[in-house]
């Protein structure tokens, strides 16, 4: 498509105006990057400055820094529960992660290995299900979780409502309609024989499921592990109408009691955003290759 | 983009795996041939999330239907009252009308800006030049954050220079513009321009901070379906003179129509999802009124007028269903 | 109850205002009689005929009986549902939790919430799993959950307070049914605060009249300040700018009958208030609507706007953004200015009382239950009151028996200003249904007049009415 896939052709004749159409791309893509870019750049910076510059300074914020320091993240990790909130989400994302993969790889498995009267209307409960706006469903799901019954020690209070256990419910439930969607997907690339051969030797279904095909779908439950995290980490709304115990409350549902507190101090307010990012952003760079993957392979996802 | 849509609806098997997985191999193997306690097994491994997904998904979506036509306040016994809540919201409800037209104006400014600008990016990004990955890494970051992330930091961007937001503090501060004249992005919910058809002010900042996320997902949705794309169809194109606008347009894009339509209702279900950015900004009010934030202001906050927020409920769930049903018929093709 | 109301609002009776099957006059006229006691220092008549009666305690003498620290070791355990998400009131909360662990030996069981998420939430709360008492506010507030079987009724706590508290306090406290339902903590007025310096410096007044205000306003225009701070981006502070202005335009007894649904928004009086309030919306920050009303409150501390009308609470905001002190040293407030019609005698103002409630669907409230009535016992004492009005100066003790010597120079100002109004109010989101003044009802259609208001009234009006006529009966 560009010149050079197509070498030897035209080459001289083009190569000054491709040269300048590059300097353009170039310029283009920089300036883009740029925008796109600063509202982070500009939150680390806002949250290194002390807030004495700001409201000593005539133009507020539009103003160079006396000093960067850390304070703020000292100060805001001291002081509003951060860390808590941090843990809370690590209860809340990681069984769930862990649980949507597992129910999510069975139905996929069953589904794509078998051949059943409902595969496909199965799979289009599933993945429809996966596309509905929660809000949709919210209000009965909260009189639902307080209507059921749930014991010690998965819940303190007896019922579904205001527990982790019921914010990880609902996450690997929705999860899993997009995740056997990929699942299934993948599962039906995989080569038959070698379930053949596994019957052939007498193993269960079972057997196959985790000694021959879970195995080979290791690529596709890493990159589905790294997006799912983000996901499940990012989400504010079932942690917002399902917790009522402000201590339970995971970071990004936290942030809007945060915000509340913080607002006239916006370094500090910077502060709790971008300690909010760092997870996913550290995930992302470190695992950029999965995460594109997990993406491209269910491009459905909502 | 209507072109692409019927393009999409030709049977395309790969079209559910994005990024160009084989074709499903059909010769399944038959349940009829499993011993008993491994039918069971099987039963149970799909039996019981299904059984899960279809209370906790399907189950709650009848009874909001159900609720829809009661005037219920969650604790008084429940009250039919037919059509009544539906009657008042078109009818008498000022922030119904408003919240619908955001929400087309979402759908718009996704279907029409963000979704061309991602694809754009992936066409630009998919050449060989230098940086690439980059400029891949910097357009995809906001679409890791969280939004109630991307709703803070684009406070300390839009916020009036009374609440010290960059912008505004800028331009008051440079004597740009006279503090009384300074935008308030998030604030002001006078039309855009003027113009009462386009959306409020503040929704168009909101529109715009949710295209910077929504930019980044799609560029990285269409770069990977480019890159499954069989590069000797472009030589051809090539060898036989076309440009790259026309390689693009009558070549790539066509081949393509699988993730096309994976990425039309990708965007279409995000902008119907909208949720956080505005609650996070301000609860969805004051011009940024949306279905789903007008569901929970009325029904689950201390305003439990459940009925009421149900009816919005089933008006977007009827929404929803279009690109789902959409969707949903092409999978069902693909996999017969 | 009844005869308390009647003594006080003298010609409305409480029937008439029933009428909609919405009680809502009840729990509005409180305060003045509150003030026979705390504002005993200043010598202030009570302003209404049944306060001068009441046996007043004197300040500094606490009855035991009232609300004294129980000696008895408790055991077991309390579940707390607080809205003190500020830093200063969490040192409050957590100064009196430590003292009735001291008291009691028993350490309860904290759950913070942040005010507005609070609000939003209380009905998922109250229905659902609840800690066993909970901060809440009195008016119809209270009633309309009590009335849903939602709150646990405290008469028996109540019986052995009620000596520490002026007559006018159990009618703020009971609900429909007769029963009481909270223990008032604390209340705090709303008024236009401003700068001392900033008027000696430019030569301000303070002015008494709309004219005089409004004159002021267009006089700190000029001089380069916004005149009247404002912040609505949360939604309720527009409220107490209605509140205010339908007082003084059309009075009490029509505010009340507005907030109960006896009278009708369409009324021309509504007319008017909006009417009024479009002259102050050009002196207003730049911004408003996407503003908080701390970020608002600064713009006060930086003498960057004249005057703020809101609650006594923005002292707490003077605390974090000036630590010194310096800024609120300077502070100072006066009653909302007066229209000369024949309402002006009235002094009315908002002037909200928290409260203590015992929720009813907590798992917990059946064991926890004598500790939740002890909890609720120790904050009826004024000790434990000032413990939180050291933490935070904006909530004004309402026990008879607090130390008012404790108070600084604008509390007791605030003492006075609330004991000289005759006719006081909670706040409109606090005495009318809540699920009319939520976001996208009441809160937005404020909103809405004030980013546009040019509108057509008749029609804006018109909207609001059919709001509150589409609400679901209420069967109080």
């Amino acid at each position: 498509m560009s010149a050079v896939a197509i070498p030897g052709q035209r080459v001289k004749a083009n190569r000054r105006r491709l040269r300048l159409s590059r300097v353009g791309l170039h310029l283009f893509l920089s300036v883009l990057a740029f925008v796109f870019a600063w509202p982070m750049l500009y939150g680390v910076y806002l949250s290194l400055r002390p807030f004495s510059d700001i409201i000593t300074n005539p133009a507020g914020p539009f103003s160079l820094p006396s000093t960067l320091t850390l304070d703020n993240y000292a100060y805001v990790i001291a002081n509003s529960d951060m860390l808590r909130f941090f843990w809370n989400t690590a209860v809340i994302t990681i069984p769930a992660v862990l649980l949507t993969l597992w129910i999510s790889s069975m139905v996929a498995f069953a589904i794509s290995k078998y051949s059943w009267k409902f595969n496909l209307i199965v799979l289009l409960i599933f993945t429809a299900g996966n596309l509905l706006p929660p809000q949709v469903i919210v209000i009965p799901l909260v009189k639902l979780y307080n209507a059921i019954p749930l014991f010690a020690p998965l819940s303190a209070n007896g019922r579904l409502f205001d527990q982790f256990a019921g914010v990880i419910l609902i996450h690997t439930t929705f999860q899993t309609g997009f995740c056997t969607f990929v699942l299934s997907n993948y599962m039906k690339t995989l080569p038959n024989e070698l379930v053949e051969a596994a019957m052939i030797d007498g193993a269960g279904v079972f057997t196959i499921y985790s000694k021959v095909i879970l195995p080979l779908c290791k690529p596709a439950l890493a990159a589905l592990a790294v997006l799912e995290f983000t996901w499940i980490y990012n989400d504010f709304f079932w942690a917002l109408f399902l917790f009522v115990t402000g201590d339970k409350r995971p970071i990004t549902a936290a942030l809007n009691n945060l915000q509340g507190q913080y607002v006239t101090n916006m370094p500090q307010l910077a502060a709790i955003s971008m300690l909010a990012a760092i997870p996913t952003i550290v995930i992302y760079l470190v695992l950029q290759r999965y995460f594109v993957r997990g993406l491209t392979l269910g491009a459905a996802k909502g | 983009m209507s072109k692409i849509d019927t393009e999409g609806l030709a049977p395309a098997p790969e079209v559910l795996s994005g990024a160009g997985l084989a074709l499903p191999d059909k010769r399944h193997h038959h349940y009829s041939l499993l011993t008993a306690r491994d039918k069971v097994l099987l039963t149970l491994m799909v039996g019981v999330p299904l059984f899960v997904f279809l209370v906790l998904i399907w189950g709650t979506t009848l009874v909001s239907v159900a609720l829809s036509f009661t005037d219920w306040n969650g604790v008084d016994p429940i009250r039919w009252v037919g059509l009544d809540n539906y009657t008042y919201l078109l009818n008498g409800y000022p922030f119904f009308w408003e919240a619908v037209k955001n929400n087309l104006w979402y759908l718009l400014v996704f279907i029409g800006f963000a979704t061309p600008m991602g694809i754009l990016l992936a066409v630009l990004l998919d050449r060989e030049i230098r940086g690439s990955w980059l400029y891949q890494s910097i357009f995809f970051t906001p679409v890791v954050l969280s939004l109630a992330v991307v709703g803070l930091i684009w406070q300390l961007q839009l916020s009036p220079s009374a609440g010290n937001g960059f912008i505004d503090s800028m331009l008051t501060g440079t004597g740009l513009v006279a503090p009384a004249n300074a935008p308030d992005w998030f604030g002001n919910a006078g039309p855009l321009f003027g113009i009462g058809i386009l959306p409020s002010q503040n929704m168009a900042s909101v529109l715009l901070v949710a295209s910077w996320r929504h930019i980044g997902y799609i560029m990285v949705l269409y770069l990977a379906g480019l890159k499954s794309v069989d590069p000797s169809l472009r030589e051809a194109a090539a060898i036989d003179g076309a440009n790259e606008r026309q390689t693009f347009f009558h070549v790539v894009f066509p081949v393509m129509a699988p993730i096309n339509v994976v990425i039309v209702v990708v965007t279409v279900i995000e902008s119907l999802r909208a949720f956080d950015l505005v609650y996070i900004i301000n609860h969805g009010k004051n011009g940024l009124e949306l279905l789903s934030t007008l569901i929970t202001n009325n029904a689950l906050s201390e305003a439990q007028l459940i009925g009421f927020g149900s009816a919005i409920a089933v008006i977007l769930l009827l929404v929803a269903l279009v690109p789902i049903v959409a969707y949903l018929t092409r999978v069902m093709r693909t996999e017969e | 109850m009844a005869d308390i109301e009647t003594g006080l609002k003298g010609q409305v009776s409480r029937r008439e205002v029933l009428k909609k099957g919405l009680v809502g006059a009840a729990g509005l006229t409180v305060l003045p009689t509150v003030l026979a006691a705390c504002s005993s220092a200043a010598s202030t008549p009570s302003a209404t005929p049944t306060a001068a009666p009441t046996p007043t305690p004197g300040a500094a003498t606490p009855t035991p009986a009232a609300g004294t620290p129980t000696p008895v070791a408790l055991t077991g355990a309390l579940h707390v549902g607080s809205n003190h998400s500020d830093p200063s009131e969490k040192k409050g909360m957590d100064a009196i939790d430590a003292a009735f662990q001291a008291a009691t030996g028993l350490a309860v069981t904290l759950n913070t919430v942040d005010h507005n998420t609070f609000q939003d939430q209380i009905n998922n709360y109250l229905n659902t799993t609840p800690d066993d008492v909970f901060t809440w506010f009195s008016g119809f507030r209270m009633r309309f959950f009590a009335s849903k079987s939602l709150g646990t009724a405290i008469d028996d706590v109540w019986a052995g307070v009620k000596s520490n508290y002026t007559a006018g306090f159990t009618t703020a406290v009971t609900g429909d049914d007769g029963k009481v339902y909270g223990i008032p903590v604390d209340y705090y007025p709303w008024c236009v605060f401003y700068r001392k310096s900033v008027f000696s410096d430019k030569g301000y007044t303070v002015p008494s009249t709309w004219t005089d205000f409004i004159a002021l306003c267009n006089k700190m225009k000029t001089d380069g300040l916004t005149p009247i701070a404002f912040a609505d981006k949360d939604g309720w502070p527009a409220m107490g700018t209605f509140d205010i202005l339908n007082l003084r335009i059309n009075g009490y007894d029509f505010h009340v009958g507005l907030m109960t649904g006896k009278q009708k928004w369409t009324d021309p009086k509504v007319t008017a208030v909006f009417t009024q309030w479009k002259q102050l919306i050009p002196f207003y920050t730049a911004g408003f609507a996407g503003l908080t009303w701390q970020q608002a409150c600064d713009t006060l501390v930086q003498k960057k706007s004249g005057m703020f009308l809101l609650g006594l609470f923005l002292t707490g905001e003077f605390d974090t953004a000036d630590p010194s002190g310096a800024a609120k040293k300077d502070l100072d407030f006066f009653p909302f200015p007066f229209l000369g019609n024949q309402y002006d005698a009235e002094k009315s103002l908002d002037a909200p009382i928290d409260i203590w409630m015992m929720s009813a669907k907590s798992q917990n409230l059946q064991a926890d239950l004598a500790n939740a009535k002890a909890y609720l016992k120790f904050w009826a004492a004024g000790s434990t009151q000032v413990l939180m009005y050291k933490a935070n100066n904006g909530f004004i003790p309402t026990a008879s028996d607090a130390d008012t010597t404790q108070y600084d120079v604008l509390t007791q100002k605030a003492v006075q200003i609330v004991s000289a109004a005759q006719k006081i109010t909670q706040f409109l989101d606090r005495d009318t249904r809540p699920d009319f003044a939520g976001a996208n009802g009441m809160q937005s259609f404020l909103l809405n007049f004030l980013s546009n208001p040019g509108q057509d009234l008749t029609k804006f009006q018109q909207s609001i009415q059919d709001f509150w006529d589409k609400l679901p009966a209420y069967t109080g």
